[in-house]
């Protein structure tokens, strides 16, 4: 054991040090040519398209009319989306109750381009993505779904409730005419959230996310859909109407901010804003409600010049063995009653008309502590906005693929640097 | 040998006695519990915030003591299930690799022969590449022969980088083998099968095992190549690093904890044989 | 007798097959899999044709060549640190550990156990600004009221020591760990201090334990990317987040395979260029000590 002091064998490092041409290493070389060349014709193919038009909804008819109930689906969603109690989820429990359908509840969604990368491959072979009703926010991956033909188009028939009660936002999206494949899960508003105490005034408007006084304490988003949003509106621009070169004026602004910034965040920038790692931040509406929840002090603010809504929607990705059963679940939450089972654990903005009401109702019933905090809930403007707010809150834009490539070539090198 | 012992004897013994004061020898061990304890705080922290009481999602504030979340550890369904995925993952790909890295390792480390180079030389690069080319380059495969991705790419992938390390513990523990006694073992009239089992193995058993222990280590805590390759199959850290974007839930600190006791179990019964083996 | 000498003269080459075929077939083959795809062009929509559009690689340097610079950068620092701070814990535990070797071995690497995500979110916690460390040291007015090291590259560097601290330990402890008593002995003799002892003797016959731990701790240092993610900030980006970046939210997989492509020949090139100025030596002093 002591002969041998060194780590590596002698001979290997010698071979290391002293690299020998000899006709093996052609015929190596040779070999590896040939195997390069080889692998030179391989591709990755594209999607294929599928039926539009007329054609598409009698495609979606007779699909509809040959599924069946099987008794159970696959969901999967973002973390912390759904009503919790001990364990369970109420709102799934009733829903199994009254259909006798079990629910897969899986919170598997923390991004939606890596959700799309991961269950991208599975489509494009052909195979269920592992999933029946997946929740996607409006924006490049939902676009990217529609065009790739990997949702399936919804049973018209069976939305008896959406056409109900969905409210006006989410009826006829612009980036889903006629709801032809999506229903609205949850909304929700990206604006400013912010620390008032550290900070020590009003927050009101984006330039304050510019302010000298705040260096290192502001915190910006690392995607490439909010924050490039924001700055559109920073520079006074509708994002849905934006040009190239309003983006071009976008980035400078987002540029000039650089060195103020803390960090570009993902989610986590509601930790780094509770511990007081930054004092201001982009933030989602739901986010600090649910911290304020928690015992924070945060501060939720609508800029002058205005802030982003999203939509997050339920789609049942293509290839799904429990279609139907999914497709039942969609129109079901649907429904007030649920929504606002649901609407008093998310905090986000529910799809559905006369869910306020509901809450006030269960409030005035309710004691103590649950009452406060019902009646807290159903006068929230971050849950219910009211149509002045609506008026400032604007889109995302849709983008082609080639003006996505620009998009990206124009902002990205700013979260990425 | 015995001019060297007289030279020793004749140093001065009051220089050698003051050797044990001298404070540069203490410089040492100090830094090396330094280090140690350097090493350690982040899980001393993270077995402390198992039992804070946060009623929050945010786990960074004391809040007060309870034993909550080891009472509700398997709570969060998905985290079991990631916990689950991550030991029998661990377990195939320490059986898988173990087996081939000990043959590679005991070829390597008996005969000289003409692909010795070349073994090293891949054994090598696949050490020294980094983790993320190696991830990235096994996702390129699968994507290019569409293969989608599941719990059989992680398993593949993993014994992929864990060959290597097994390979070069057992050579290593080769190296220092008598070759006598497999030839004394010839000689009683021994075939090659017996040898290997009743004179080889159990020589390089330690070596096996240190290497099975690393790949068990390996495996369990592997990131960034798993991540790669795991499609939507969850594992232990692919679920953490997942939750550090809405706030770690207190279980994985008691779930660390768990894995941090049983590690230290590992080596208690490894100091105990020890010890057993050396009385 | 010939058939146990034609099996003794096989056995080798049955012994290696099945490691030589995993490794052949998930690592050699993906790498040019990895190469091919590399000069590819398309979308994830049209599909990937290949084009051998190089460009692919230019393309990336220039957009990237910042991240590249930088990850080599923190590898480096992260790499010298683990040596200034590794180092005297091997010759600790090599030389005094005596009967407790194993034991402080045992210590030294049982954190490790623990998923590395866990440990860096729990720096992430203990160097918060308000965090443990950071307010008493406000407190005391060492550092202003503003300061924090999170989400500068200091967290990002001080991560990636913590993390590959123990791969630099472990070889250079082997190393030290063999070296024959007699041999020390022998030299404070003839030098007399144990300072020339140190210089002339222990650390060059320590260096093949440094070098394989330099190997096995700058690689993965410079291509990480979950210390940056956990730990960094604003300017802080590393090439391993870009390469993810470009697998997992762009789904460009071209770019994506170009970049890992230029930091695997990088990082190994550089690996073997040291190994060529350290190896060459050492195969004299090995032939020297045969």
């Amino acid at each position: 054991m002591h002969d041998n002091p060194n780590n590596l064998p002698p001979d290997f490092v010698r071979g290391l040090a002293q690299p020998r041409l000899t006709r093996r290493g052609f015929l190596q070389a040779g070999g590896l040519a040939a195997l390069t060349a080889g692998l030179a014709a391989c591709g990755v193919s594209g999607a294929k398209t599928g039926p539009t038009g007329s054609a598409a909804t009698k495609a979606a008819k007779s699909f509809w009319q040959q599924q069946k109930k099987t008794g159970s689906f696959t969901f999967a969603n973002w973390p912390l989306y759904i009503d919790k109690a001990h364990g369970t989820h109420p709102s799934l429990d009733l829903f199994t109750k009254q259909t006798g359908i079990d629910v897969s509840y899986k919170e598997v969604i923390n991004d939606n381009a890596a959700f799309f990368g991961k269950i991208q491959p599975e489509l494009q072979a052909g195979n269920s993505a592992g999933y029946d009703l997946m929740v996607i926010t409006n924006g490049f991956e939902l676009d990217k779904l529609k065009e790739l033909n990997y949702l399936i188009a919804l049973d018209q028939d069976r939305m008896t409730n959406f056409n109900a009660n969905a409210s006006d936002l989410v009826k006829n999206p612009s980036f889903d005419p006629g709801n032809q494949f999506t229903m609205a899960w949850q909304s929700g508003m990206t604006g400013i959230g912010y620390d008032p105490a550290k900070v020590g005034h009003k927050i009101t408007s984006w330039q304050d996310l510019k302010d000298p006084k705040l260096k290192g304490k502001i915190g910006m988003f690392s995607d490439n859909q909010d924050l490039p949003s924001c700055a559109l509106l920073a520079v006074g621009v509708n994002p849905e109407d934006s040009t190239e070169d309003d983006w071009n004026k976008a980035a400078n602004w987002l540029k000039d901010q650089q060195p103020l910034v803390r960090k570009y965040y993902d989610q986590s920038y509601i930790d780094a804003l509770g511990r007081g790692d930054v004092y201001a931040s982009m933030a989602w509406s739901g986010d600090i409600y649910q911290a304020n929840l928690g015992g924070g002090n945060l501060e939720f603010v609508i800029p002058d010049e205005g802030a982003v809504i999203w939509t997050d929607n339920m789609c049942i990705p293509a290839h799904a063995e429990h279609a139907l059963d999914a497709m039942i679940y969609m129109d079901y939450v649907y429904q007030p009653k649920i929504a606002a089972m649901l609407a008093e654990w998310i905090n986000y903005i529910t799809p559905v008309d006369g869910v306020q009401a509901i809450i006030k109702q269960d409030a005035a019933k309710a004691t103590g502590g649950d009452r406060a905090s019902l009646n807290y809930l159903a006068d929230s403007v971050l849950i219910f906005p009211s149509s002045d707010e609506f008026a400032k809150l604007h889109r995302y834009r849709v983008l082609t693929t080639d003006e996505e490539n620009t998009w990206n070539d124009i902002f990205e090198p700013i979260y990425q640097a | 040998m015995t001019a060297l012992d007289e030279r020793v004897d004749a140093q001065p013994a009051p220089a050698r006695r003051h050797a044990r004061l001298r404070p540069g020898r203490w410089a040492l061990p100090i830094w090396g519990w330094l280090v140690i304890a350097w090493l350690t705080s982040p899980i001393i922290v993270m077995i402390i915030f198992g039992f804070n009481d946060t009623k929050s999602r945010l786990n960074i504030h004391w809040q007060g003591f309870t034993l909550r979340w080891y009472r509700e550890l398997f709570q969060i369904p998905d985290l079991t299930d990631a916990l689950k995925n991550s030991i029998t993952i661990a377990i195939i790909v320490t059986v898988i690799a173990t087996v081939m890295g000990t043959l590679m390792g005991l070829g390597l480390g008996k005969y000289r022969f003409r692909g010795l180079g070349a073994t090293n030389l891949l054994m090598f690069a696949n050490i020294a590449a980094p983790e993320v080319v190696l991830g990235a380059a096994l996702l390129s495969l699968f994507i290019t022969m569409g293969i989608p991705r599941g719990y059989w790419t992680i398993v593949i992938a993993q014994v992929m980088f864990s060959i290597a390390y097994v390979a070069v513990t057992v050579r290593a523990r080769m190296a220092g083998l008598d070759p006598n006694l497999e030839e004394a073992a010839r000689d009683l009239g021994a075939g090659p099968y017996a040898t290997f089992f009743r004179i080889t193995l159990p020589m390089i058993m330690p070596g096996v095992m240190a290497g099975a222990l690393l790949v068990l280590a390996l495996s369990i805590d592997d990131y960034i190549i798993t991540s790669f390759n795991a499609g939507q199959v969850q594992t232990f850290p692919l679920w953490v690093y997942g939750a550090t974007r809405n706030g770690v839930p207190p279980q994985v600190n008691v779930m660390g904890t768990f894995i941090f006791m049983f590690g230290v179990l590992l080596a208690l019964v490894a100091w105990a044989t020890n010890r057993r083996r050396a009385a | 007798m010939r058939r146990a000498r034609l099996g003794a003269r096989l056995a080798p080459y049955f012994l290696v097959l099945p490691g030589w075929l995993w490794l052949v077939l998930f690592f050699v083959v993906p790498t040019f899999v990895m190469l091919s795809m590399s000069t590819q062009t398309g979308d994830i929509v049209a599909g990937f044709k290949q084009t051998f559009h190089w460009q692919n690689y230019s393309n990336g340097w220039d957009q990237y060549h910042v991240q590249f610079v930088r990850s080599i950068i923190y590898g480096l620092i992260a790499t010298g640190l683990c040596v200034a701070i590794g180092y005297p814990v091997a010759c600790w535990i090599a030389f005094r550990g005596g009967a407790h070797k194993s034991s402080l071995l045992f210590l030294l690497l049982l954190p490790f156990f623990v998923s590395f995500v866990i440990r860096t979110q729990a720096w992430s916690t203990i160097l918060s600004d308000d965090g443990i460390v950071l307010s008493r040291l406000k407190d005391w007015g060492i550092v202003g009221a503003d300061y924090h090291v999170l989400a500068t590259p200091t967290a990002v560097i001080w991560g990636l020591t913590y993390n590959f601290l123990p791969f630099m330990v472990l070889p250079i402890y082997v190393a030290l760990e063999r070296l024959d008593p007699a041999l020390l002995e022998a030299s404070s003799d003839l030098y007399g201090s144990r300072a020339a002892t140190f210089m002339k003797v222990v650390l060059p016959l320590s260096m093949p334990g440094v070098f394989a731990g330099v190997v096995l701790t700058f690689v993965p240092a410079a291509a990480d990317y979950v210390n940056a993610f956990i730990l960094g900030g604003s300017h802080t980006t590393m090439i391993g987040n870009i390469i993810q970046t470009e697998y997992f939210t762009n789904q460009d997989y071209p770019t994506a395979s170009a970049l890992s492509f230029l930091l695997m020949v990088g990082l190994l090139l550089g690996v073997f260029a040291y190994a060529r100025a350290v190896g060459t030596e050492n195969a004299l002093e090995m032939a020297a000590a045969q």
